[in-house]
Parts: C-alpha cells; sequence; structure tokens
C-alpha cells in the first residue's frame, strides 16, 4: 500500500513539472494563437541565463533572477518586434515554423553566451527526502517536488486570476478571439503580444529553474518540452487548469503503468506511455479534457 | 436608463459644440495593387449629427470605415479628426481618440460572455497599474467594480440583461449585433461607426436597432456615421447621406435630396456604368 502511494505521489510531482513547462505552451497558444515549440528551448535558456549569470557576477540568486527576468522580457520583446510584427495575419503553420526557427536561435545563442557544460543551478531549494512524510507514513517523498508543487500551485492560481479578472487578461483572450475586433475597442496587439511572451518567458524561467535544480541545467532540458506534448492534447491546448490536470494525469499515469504494466512488456513503458494516452485522446476527446470546443452558428 | 445621461457627457469629449465638423475626409484615394476601392473622396461628418453611407456592393463603404478607425491607410487624400490633419493612425489610436465601431460580419469575443465582452470596451477607460490589477485587490478592484456599474448601464439600456453570462458564440445574430453595439458603447465614443447594424435581422429586431441607435444619437450626443442597406431605415435614421459608387462619391446631402438625385437612381437601379 505504501509503496502504490509512493508511485502516485511521486508521479504527481512528476506531473507537475510537466504541467509547469506545458502552461508556456498554453498561455502563448490562448493568446495569440501560435503554437510556440520554443517553449521547451526558452525554459533551456531561462534556467542557462539564471544558472550563467550568477556564475560569471558571483551575485546572489535573487538579483540574479531579477535580472534574468529582465533578459526574458527583452526576449519577448525582440520576437514581437524582429518576427512577429512582420508575420501579423499569415497561417497558422507559418507561425508554427518561424517558433521552430525560434528554437534554434535561442539554444544558439544559450550556447555561445554562457557555454554548452552541465551548470549545477543552487539556490538553496530544498532537496533531499522528506524526513517528515518518512518518519510518520514511511513513505519516500523529495522535498525539491514538493516545493516545486507548491510553486505551481501558486503560479497558476496568479495566472487564473491574471486571465479572468484584470484587464490585460481579457484583452489577452481578446487578441486571441479576434484581432480585429481586439484592435477596434483599443487593444494594441504589439502589446499584448510582449506581454504574453513575457509572462511565457517567465514561467519558464520557474520551470527551467526547478528542473534545473533537480538534474542540472543542461541542453538535454529542451526536450522536455516534447513531454509537455501529451500533456496538451490531454488537458486542452487553450485550459490553464488543462495544463496541471494533464500533467498530473501523464505523471501519475507513466510511472503507474511503468510499475505495474511494465514487467509485462518488457519495460521501458514511462518513455511511450504519455505518447500512446495522448493518441487515445485525439481518438476520443480531440479537444482535450478542458479544451474549449468551438461552437459555431452555422 | 435615465441615470446613464450626463449632461456633462452630452457635449462630448473633446467639447466640440453640435455642428462642428468632427472628421474631414479630404480627397481619400485607397487601393490595393491595382484595384482602386476609394477613388478621391472627400466628405465630413459633422458633430451630434447621424450620418448615412450608402451605395451598392462594393462601392467602398467598408473600405472607408476602415480608412477612418485606422485599418487601412490610404495612399492619397488627408483626414482630420476634431479639425486637426492625423498623421497614420493606428486603430488602437483611432480608439482612444474616441473612435468606435462595429463589423458588417460580427466581430465579437466568441468564447466570452457578453459581461466581458462588453467590459473589453472599457479597456482603454482603465488606467490602474498592472500590479494591482494582478492582485486584484485594493484600487484595482474598486476600478474594475466602478466599469462594471458602467456596463450593467449598457446593459440595461440595450435589454440584454438576460445574456450577461452568456458566451456570445451562443447567441442568436440578432443579440450578437446588439452586444457588439454594447462593447462599442461602453468605449463611450465620441463618433460610432456602424457597419450595416440591420443586416440579417427581422423587422421587429430593424425596428428595436433603429429606435437604440437615435436614443444614443440623441441622449449621449454620440455622433453616428453608419452603412446601410435598407433604404427605409435610412430615410428615417439619417441627417445627411453620402453615396458612393465604384468608389466614387455620387451624392452627398439630406436623405430625400439623395433621393432624388438621377445618379443614385441609376447607381441603384443598374445603368450601364462608363470607365
Amino acid at each position: 500500500m505504501e509503496f502504490l502511494i509512493e508511485t502516485i505521489l511521486s508521479g504527481l510531482m512528476a506531473g507537475v513539472m510537466y504541467s509547469l513547462v506545458a502552461l508556456g505552451f498554453v498561455l502563448i497558444f490562448k493568446a495569440s494563437g501560435i503554437f510556440n515549440f520554443a517553449q521547451g528551448v526558452m525554459c533551456l535558456f531561462a534556467a542557462l541565463t539564471f544558472a550563467g549569470i550568477m556564475e560569471k557576477t558571483g551575485l546572489p540568486w535573487p538579483i540574479a533572477f531579477v535580472m534574468t527576468i529582465g533578459v526574458m522580457v527583452f526576449v519577448a520583446w525582440a520576437v514581437e518586434r524582429f518576427v512577429l510584427r512582420h508575420l501579423v495575419n499569415q497561417e497558422p503553420i507559418i507561425l508554427f515554423m518561424v517558433t521552430i526557427g525560434l528554437a534554434y536561435v535561442l539554444e544558439g545563442v544559450g550556447d555561445i553566451l554562457w557555454g554548452s557544460d552541465v551548470k549545477v543551478l543552487d539556490i538553496g531549494l530544498p532537496s533531499g527526502a522528506s524526513d517528515y512524510m518518512l518518519d510518520n507514513f514511511n513513505i519516500y517523498v523529495e522535498k525539491l517536488e514538493v516545493f516545486a508543487a507548491l510553486i505551481a500551485a501558486v503560479l497558476v492560481g496568479f495566472l487564473a486570476i491574471f486571465f479572468q479578472k484584470t484587464r490585460i487578461g481579457r484583452a489577452l483572450r481578446a487578441v486571441a478571439d479576434d484581432h480585429q475586433a481586439a484592435l477596434s475597442v483599443g487593444i494594441s496587439l504589439q502589446t499584448i503580444w510582449v506581454i504574453v511572451w513575457s509572462v511565457a518567458g517567465f514561467v519558464a524561467l520557474v520551470a527551467g529553474t526547478l528542473w534545473g535544480a533537480k538534474s542540472g541545467v543542461q541542453f538535454s532540458l529542451s526536450l522536455i518540452a516534447l513531454k509537455a506534448l501529451p500533456v496538451l492534447i490531454l488537458g486542452g491546448f487553450t485550459s490553464i487548469p488543462g495544463a496541471i490536470v494533464g500533467g498530473l494525469i501523464i505523471g501519475v499515469g507513466e510511472k503507474l503503468a511503468e510499475i505495474y504494466v511494465g514487467p509485462f512488456v518488457g519495460g521501458a513503458i514511462e518513455n511511450w506511455f504519455a505518447y500512446m494516452l495522448a493518441l487515445a485522446f485525439l481518438l476520443v476527446r480531440p479537444q482535450g479534457l478542458f479544451g474549449e470546443r468551438i461552437i459555431e452558428r452555422v | 436608463m435615465s441615470a446613464f445621461v450626463e449632461p456633462a457627457r452630452m457635449a462630448g469629449h473633446s467639447g466640440m459644440a453640435k455642428g462642428e465638423v468632427l472628421l474631414r475626409v479630404d480627397n481619400v484615394s485607397l487601393s490595393f495593387g491595382g484595384v482602386k476601392a476609394i477613388t478621391n473622396i472627400s466628405f465630413d461628418i459633422v458633430k451630434g449629427e447621424v450620418r448615412a453611407i450608402i451605395g451598392p456592393n462594393g462601392a467602398g463603404k467598408t473600405s472607408m470605415l476602415n480608412v477612418i478607425n485606422g485599418f487601412y491607410h490610404p495612399q492619397e487624400g488627408t483626414i482630420a479628426w476634431r479639425g486637426k490633419v492625423r498623421r497614420k493612425m493606428k486603430p488602437y489610436e483611432a480608439a482612444s481618440n474616441g473612435i468606435a465601431r462595429t463589423f458588417q460580419n460580427v466581430a465579437l469575443f466568441k468564447g466570452m460572455t457578453t459581461l466581458d465582452n462588453i467590459m473589453t470596451g472599457r479597456g482603454l477607460k482603465m488606467k490602474k497599474n498592472f500590479l494591482w490589477q494582478c492582485l486584484h485587490w485594493g484600487p484595482a478592484l474598486t476600478e474594475e467594480n466602478e466599469h462594471r456599474r458602467k456596463v450593467e448601464e449598457i446593459i440595461d439600456f440595450l435589454e440584454i440583461q438576460a445574456i450577461r453570462k452568456t458566451p456570445v458564440g451562443r447567441l442568436p445574430y440578432g443579440l450578437q449585433k446588439r452586444v457588439e453595439l454594447a462593447r462599442a458603447l461602453a468605449m463611450e465614443p465620441e463618433l460610432l461607426l456602424l457597419d450595416e447594424p440591420m443586416a440579417g435581422m427581422n423587422l421587429e429586431e430593424k425596428e428595436d436597432m433603429s429606435r437604440f441607435i437615435l436614443d444614443v444619437n440623441q441622449q449621449f450626443g454620440t455622433t453616428i456615421a453608419l452603412i446601410e442597406h435598407d433604404m427605409g431605415v435610412v430615410m428615417d435614421l439619417s441627417d445627411r447621406v453620402v453615396v458612393l459608387d465604384y468608389g466614387r462619391k455620387i451624392a452627398d446631402g439630406p436623405p430625400d435630396e439623395v433621393q432624388a438625385s438621377q445618379d443614385v437612381i441609376d447607381a441603384y437601379l443598374g445603368v450601364p456604368h462608363e470607365h
């Protein structure tokens, strides 16, 4: 019984980490209809910059963190100024291709600026097993993962309020819905894009930091973006709660599958289980659990 | 409804008096590649009037509206807003200068509720700091509530209380048009551009819409420029009419005068065109 709970818990915690990456995708997709392939690389780039600034300047981490936020806002501005602005009203597939290019550019720039060796991101995040859980329930839980879950919860709460209740959140949703109408009520597309890419950059920084603290900042970090895809398909591309729930389902699902189904098929299920689940979902519920169903009067 | 009328607003934001020229279009030409959409058109819109722009399909009416609210920038000619010739104006700048509009094929935020749609119209009036807004607390909350009150007044005015929380994608067409008008009104515009506000409506809906347009004009003193195909509506509502055909202006004046013009009759009845 303890083992089952432990598996589920560790699945949930891993799921939270996927959710954080997926969140970044959802934000940009929601506000601009662009599937941002570069989101994973943005996590990597943010974590690299964060670790790099600390390594080269020796500044304490909060200052380095704020500086990294500055860098991500600059990236957002540059993306709007030099890329998106020139591609208004283009087909989604063209914008998608652009984000693939952007992924390579960011990866290259990160490499040039900070080098390609694995960096340790030591900012004093809690690590090791939680003694409390081990002593009282005989369950092994990583402190870092609990911390990540807390951070994710705060972030999601903040984003939900931001999107639903604020003027800018409303403007973001408006832009996602209809460009012309948004312009006519006085929303500047350019400003909105910079804001949304900045927020996505911030989420990438948080996700990258947590992943980096867990397994070091290395270039394979950008590949976790691929794990975010099934999360998105499950949760729906436009839903923030969907990204969270999707991440949790994938996290728990793959751990359980590995342990209870794995032995029968020779193991290593964890690597592909998420994609199979996503495929199954596409067949039954293509808009995802929380995705907006397109309602159109004909 | 009466609470909605504020004497201060009757005079308009710019303090211009009724009858002064609010917007003047001078010798404007617009083309897309080789296609001329608008050729050398001049007319003006006077503060407080209802100005109709009519003409057969493809006459350049919607293009004209798009020029006025900054979607298109004409290659030639000038546009003066409140007496000042404006440079290339982006749509959101036009909006913050008091120009609101609706669209021919309803352009609403379909995933959002009626209330949220109308609230987007208040966006320009909300000034509180971004951080306060994220906290959703303190001054930002007070501000949000104030704007919410204004929006409720507009909802009452247009009699759409019942659909307040409905996602607009689910509403019938006539109501969507009304929500779109509500969103434009929420901006408290000085000039309201309506692109075929009654297209696709039944008789009753048309009558309602006509009444709302007149009320907006008379109670709030909002200047209105509208495109409409229903001649009965145009003749009833408008103070002055400008008629376009093939991107050119063929008549301009009070409704009955325009109606009697031979050029207009030809354009509508389809006399062979000389190029």
